[in-house]
Parts: C-alpha cells; sequence; structure tokens
C-alpha cells in the first residue's frame, strides 16, 4: 500500500518537472522575444500556451486522485500540496511568458525603434530564479531555496529602476507613450513571474521545514 | 489546558511475568478530548488501555510500576475500589459483545450490578443511554427483543449505551469500529464526535485516518514505548520524530 504510494507521488514528480521544463523554456524564449524584438517567437509562445494548460489540468488531476485514494499524511502530504501549489505557479508562469509575448509583438510592430531600458539583468535574474526553484524543489535545497526569497528583492528594485526611466522618456516623448506603456508592462509581467519563483521557493522550504529541519531539532533537543 | 485535566499516567511500566509490556510511559488525558492511541499490533496499545482501569489485575504475574492518576488520585492505592473505578471509567472492546438478554437488560445490567433497584430509574437511564448512543430510534419499538438480533453496528452501539448508564467519567474503547462496515463506522465516529462533549475519551485504533478523524490528541505507541504525542493535526501533517513518519507514512520495516 505504502510503497504504491511512493510510485505514485515520484510519477507526480516527473509529471511537475516536465512541466516546469516546458515552463523554463517558454521563458526563455520569452527573454529571447524580448531582446530581439522578435513577433516571429512571441506568436510561437502565444500559440502553444495551451499545452502549458492542459498539463496544469492533468497534474492536479492526478493530484486530487492520490489524494482521494491513498489519503497521504506527514512529508507525503506536504509533498503532494506542494506539487499542486507549484503546479499552479507554472501555469502562472507560462501566462506571463504570454504577457510578454503579447507586449513583444506590439513593441516589434512598432515605428519606434529607440532601446530606452535594457531588460536583460532583469530577465536573467527571473530566470535563473525560476531555473532555482525547480533545482531547489528537487534537490530538497533550503539554502538555494532561501536565496531565491532574496533575489526577488534585486528584481523589484530593476522593475522601479525601469518605472522611473520610462516615465521619463514618456516626458520627453509623448508621441511614443503608446510604445513606452507596452516596454513598461514588460517590468511588470517580470515581476510578477519572479514572484512565482519566490513561491516556489516558498512551498520548498515550506515541504523541508516539517520535514528535515524539523526532525534535526527534534532529534538533538 | 491544565484545568481539564482528566487522568494523568506517570511513569509507568507494566510486566507480563518477566516480560515488560510498557516501559516509562508518562502521558495526561484531557477532559471534553479524544485521545488515540496508534501503534503496529503488539505495541503494547490494549496493555495500556487496560491499565487505565485496571483490568490487567485479574492477570497472573503480572505487574504494575508507577502511577495513574484520576482526577489526581491514585487508582492503583490500595484504597481505591476496583468496583467502584470501573463505574468511573467505562469500557467498550473490539468485538460488540451483548448479553444473550433483551436490549433493555442489556443496558440496565450496569445498573443492576450497581444496585440500583428503582424502577423508573433503571427505565429513564435506559431510554438517555440509548439516546446518547444514537441508538434510540432505531430501537425504541422493540427494547424487550433480543439484543442479538441486532445488526454488528447497532450491538456496538448497545455496549456504548451499556458503559454510558453507570455514567462514567472516563470511556475507553479497544478498536471499536474494527469489526464494523464502512456506514456503522461513521456512526459509530459521529457518536464519539458527540460524547466527548461529556466525557474523556481515550480511543484504540489500528486505523490512522480514524484516529485521524476522531481525535484531538493522538499518542504513537512503540516496542511499549510512547514515541510521540501532539495535537492530532500536528502529528499528522508535521510530525517531530522521524519514527512516526515512518509509521504513519507506511514506511515501516
Ligand atoms: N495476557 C498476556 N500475557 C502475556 N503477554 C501478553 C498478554 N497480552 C498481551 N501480551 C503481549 O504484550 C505485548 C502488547 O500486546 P497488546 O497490548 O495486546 O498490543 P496491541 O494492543 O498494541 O496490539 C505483545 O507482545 C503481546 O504479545
Ligand atoms: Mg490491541
Amino acid at each position: 500500500m505504502a510503497r504504491f504510494l511512493q510510485k505514485e507521488l515520484e510519477k507526480m514528480k516527473k509529471m511537475i518537472l516536465s512541466l516546469g521544463t516546458i515552463v523554463e523554456e517558454r521563458v526563455h524564449m520569452a527573454i529571447k522575444a524580448i531582446e530581439t524584438k522578435n513577433a516571429d517567437i512571441a506568436a510561437r509562445i502565444i500559440q502553444s500556451d495551451h499545452e502549458i494548460d492542459e498539463m496544469e489540468v492533468e497534474v492536479e488531476e492526478e493530484c486530487l486522485k492520490i489524494l482521494a485514494l491513498h489519503q497521504p499524511v506527514a512529508v507525503d502530504l506536504r509533498f503532494l500540496i506542494a506539487v499542486i501549489k507549484i503546479n499552479n505557479d507554472l501555469e502562472r508562469i507560462g501566462d506571463q511568458a504570454v504577457n510578454i509575448a503579447e507586449r513583444v509583438d506590439i513593441l516589434a510592430k512598432s515605428k519606434v525603434h529607440d532601446v530606452f531600458f535594457d531588460y536583460s539583468q532583469m530577465a536573467q535574474k527571473a530566470e535563473t530564479m525560476l531555473k532555482n526553484s525547480l533545482d531547489a524543489f528537487v534537490n530538497l535545497d533550503i539554502d538555494l531555496a532561501f536565496e531565491i526569497l532574496a533575489m526577488d528583492d534585486e528584481v523589484d528594485n530593476i522593475k522601479h529602476e525601469a518605472y522611473d526611466l520610462i516615465k521619463e522618456e514618456m516626458k520627453k516623448q509623448p508621441d511614443c507613450i503608446g510604445y513606452l506603456i507596452n516596454l513598461l508592462l514588460i517590468s511588470r509581467h517580470l515581476e510578477r513571474l519572479a514572484d512565482h519563483a519566490t513561491n516556489i521557493a516558498e512551498e520548498v522550504i515550506y515541504l523541508i521545514e516539517g520535514d528535515i529541519v524539523r526532525h534535526g531539532k527534534a532529534l538533538t533537543d | 489546558m491544565d484545568a481539564d485535566l482528566k487522568m494523568s499516567v506517570k511513569q509507568l511500566n507494566f510486566f507480563y511475568d518477566k516480560f515488560k509490556a510498557l516501559e516509562n510511559i508518562s502521558l495526561d488525558f484531557y477532559a471534553g478530548h479524544v485521545t488515540a492511541l496508534i501503534g503496529p499490533s503488539g505495541c503494547g496499545k490494549s496493555t495500556f488501555l487496560r491499565c487505565l482501569n485496571r483490568m490487567n489485575d485479574l492477570i497472573p504475574k503480572s505487574r504494575v510500576e508507577g502511577k495513574i492518576l484520576l482526577d489526581n488520585e491514585d487508582i492503583y492505592d490500595c484504597a481505591v475500589n476496583v468496583a467502584t473505578l470501573r463505574s468511573r471509567i467505562g469500557m467498550v472492546f473490539q468485538k460488540p459483545n451483548p448479553f444473550p438478554k433483551t436490549i433493555f437488560e442489556n443496558v440496565a445490567y450496569g445498573l443492576r450490578v450497581n444496585g440500583i433497584k428503582d424502577k423508573t430509574l433503571i427505565a429513564d437511564r435506559v431510554t438517555e443511554s440509548l439516546n446518547q448512543a444514537a441508538l434510540w430510534d432505531e430501537v425504541k419499538d422493540r427494547i424487550y427483543d433480543s439484543a442479538l438480533e441486532l445488526s454488528g453496528g447497532q450491538q456496538q452501539r448497545l455496549c456504548i449505551a451499556r458503559a454510558l448508564a453507570i455514567k462514567p467519567e472516563v470511556i475507553l474503547m479497544d478498536e471499536p469500529a474494527s469489526a464494523l462496515d464502512p456506514i456503522a463506522t461513521q456512526k459509530i465516529e459521529e457518536l464519539i464526535h458527540q460524547l466527548k462533549k461529556m466525557f474523556t475519551i481515550i480511543i484504540v485504533t489500528h486505523n490512522m485516518q480514524q484516529a485521524a478523524r476522531v481525535s484531538d490528541i493522538t499518542a504513537f505507541f512503540y516496542m511499549g514505548k510512547l514515541i510521540e504525542t501532539d495535537k492530532t493535526d500536528t502529528l499528522f501533517t508535521r510530525p517531530k520524530l522521524k519514527q512516526t513518519e515512518d509509521y504513519i507514512t507506511g514506511r515501516f520495516g
């Protein structure tokens, strides 16, 4: 009975990680699209989002099935709850990639060609946070999870920079305002993306803290 | 929580002759709470439960060390009258064990044993107990029929009514639903939920989901020792010890 449950949980881990891989790939594409203002890449992101949505539903259904049939407790329960939440965050990250793609599509079709703000640093950080959050989950690495929480502040700071800079440009170039609003929204989407990666890191901390950290404490006192 | 402390077990050891079945158990029980005792079979749950109302006294060569306080008085004190003690601490067993008598007589039995003769009092108490045991509506038209005609689940609730009739303060239940189907089990669980307002309930169960459903506090026993005890919701989500986690998640052995 228990070994049966372990197999099901292993399967869940594989499913959520393959969703993670696809989402990482979409985020990578979104960042490429920003860098190169490439409408083709943007279109591909938008067209393929349904794959992520379908996988999310599948993961959730599997989790519900396991909950109903095996009624897991303790670490198994925390794991499953973590999967359900991470699943949701991954799907939302996929949505942010789509949002970015929609902005890029507008920017690419615009006559304005100035760069105004370089998102490469912010994008890099958000991408690293996503990658690390999934690594932290796979390896139950609590230190890495905490690093992600710290990185989230850096991303927020860059967002503020973008806001100030783009606001100045709006004053200088009122005829580019539509373009600049879209550019500004990219910072919003990247920030949300990083927030979801942070959520994943928090899930990993919860998963571990109820487990190894507590056990360590309980056994030493 | 101290105000509600009903029973307190202190450094209890129990021996079947040379075999030490319980080792250094300390555990408190609170009024208005259900405490579940879980653990693999043979770990000493039933032995422990039987210590709580001195049912083990009858076992030859058995020996108890330590203290068990009921309202702050040691139940193993030589001044304690065991019959009185058992009227304060009732017990329900795994297999329903009604007597081959009428439903009425089964419930009245404990009252008669305790010397109550007043017929109206007995009749009132029977009705009240059957009501408390959520059985009255099902049997009110046939309380003079044989108890053996009842279903297994009804028989178990009858045994609970029998225990309730003498107005105990503590009720011990040793796997009370393990011989019952899911619907009868659910009725017993709902009943436990009702009864805990009035009694201190201690239940042994090998069914962990049942412990999780019915109890406020869970105590995990293993090989005669109390390994971990905590609020039930904490124990089933974040147990502190690896051994507990391995047991409740089925990773044992
Ligand atoms: N009457 C008895 N005489 C000797 N040993 C007993 C007796 N009853 C139980 N035991 C032993 O004590 C241990 C605990 O048994 P028990 O309390 O019935 O466990 P549980 O209820 O957890 O299954 C077991 O090893 C069992 O074999
Ligand atoms: Mg037993």
